[in-house]
């Protein structure tokens, strides 16, 4: 089901490492705009999912980064570019149950090794970059039915 | 089943958004992994966690779960408490553990 609509929207949210109150905010904001489009609720979920994932791998590992979104027609589009500490071993990262995170990360129930897996499963597209020492870049598209 | 059944029925201490009580109720989902919630709990669920911390709360909203049971009598943060006024999501205490809190639910679900 193709969406009315002509222009692209757009979001746009910067996201500070360790900053957890703000955690949701990003996804939050998609999936409202989702639903004022009258995109399939199932669609909703899988890009509320996959966005909240990128919003707390920012929060957790990075310094800081941007999460944006563009709407179109027929697709939602997710990139998330972050200044982190880059991944070395991007096989390993998308394999579940894999993590770096502290200890007290994981103690809030996060660091479970499921980020990633959950990010990619959720997308139709789903494509990550990292250079490590300078950041990570996430590009995720979810097709409209 | 109406969230406000299950409370009565538990005993349980609704801590935020009393409106919510209204809310139907599909089922139950007892993790302590934010991830895992979020991949496998369903629209409407009742969550039980012994998680405390404001994460919780955006985990509800964007899952739209019927509410949240936080076992053990732990005290939640206040900024999870004024987050959760604000987003409109229910949360309830019991001084059960998530063993028990579960299998009494499991009772009224099967």
């Amino acid at each position: 089901m193709a969406l009315d609509i002509n222009e692209t929207i757009e979001g746009s949210f910067q996201l500070v490492g360790g900053n957890f109150a703000n955690a949701g905010e990003a996804s939050s904001q998609l999936k409202h705009a989702l639903a004022e489009l009258g995109v399939d609720e199932g669609i909703i979920r899988r890009a509320a999912i996959a966005t909240f994932e990128a919003e707390m791998n920012v929060i957790i590992y990075a310094a800081a980064g941007w999460l944006r979104y563009y709407i179109s027609s027929d697709r939602v589009r997710i990139r998330i570019e972050d200044m982190g500490p880059g991944i070395e071993d991007i096989e390993l990262a998308m394999q579940e149950g894999y993590s770096t995170a502290p200890d007290w990360v994981r103690e809030m129930g996060w660091g479970a090794g499921m980020g990633l897996p959950n990010m990619k499963k959720n997308s139709d597209e789903f494509k990550i970059d990292s250079v490590v020492g300078e950041g990570t870049t996430v590009e995720m598209t979810i097709n409209f039915p | 089943m109406k969230l406000e059944n299950i409370v009565d029925e538990l005993s349980l201490d609704v801590k935020t958004c009393m409106e919510g009580l209204g809310n139907e109720v599909t089922g139950v989902y007892v993790s302590d992994l934010l991830s895992d919630v979020m991949a496998n709990s369903k629209d409407g669920n009742i969550w039980i966690t012994l998680q405390i911390h404001l994460n919780i709360v955006a985990v509800a909203g964007l899952k739209n779960l019927a509410g949240i049971i936080i076992v053990g009598s732990r005290q939640l943060q206040e900024e999870t408490l004024k987050k959760a006024e604000a987003e409109k999501v229910t949360i309830m205490t019991t001084p059960l553990q998530a063993f028990e809190a579960a299998g009494r639910l499991y009772q009224l679900f099967k």
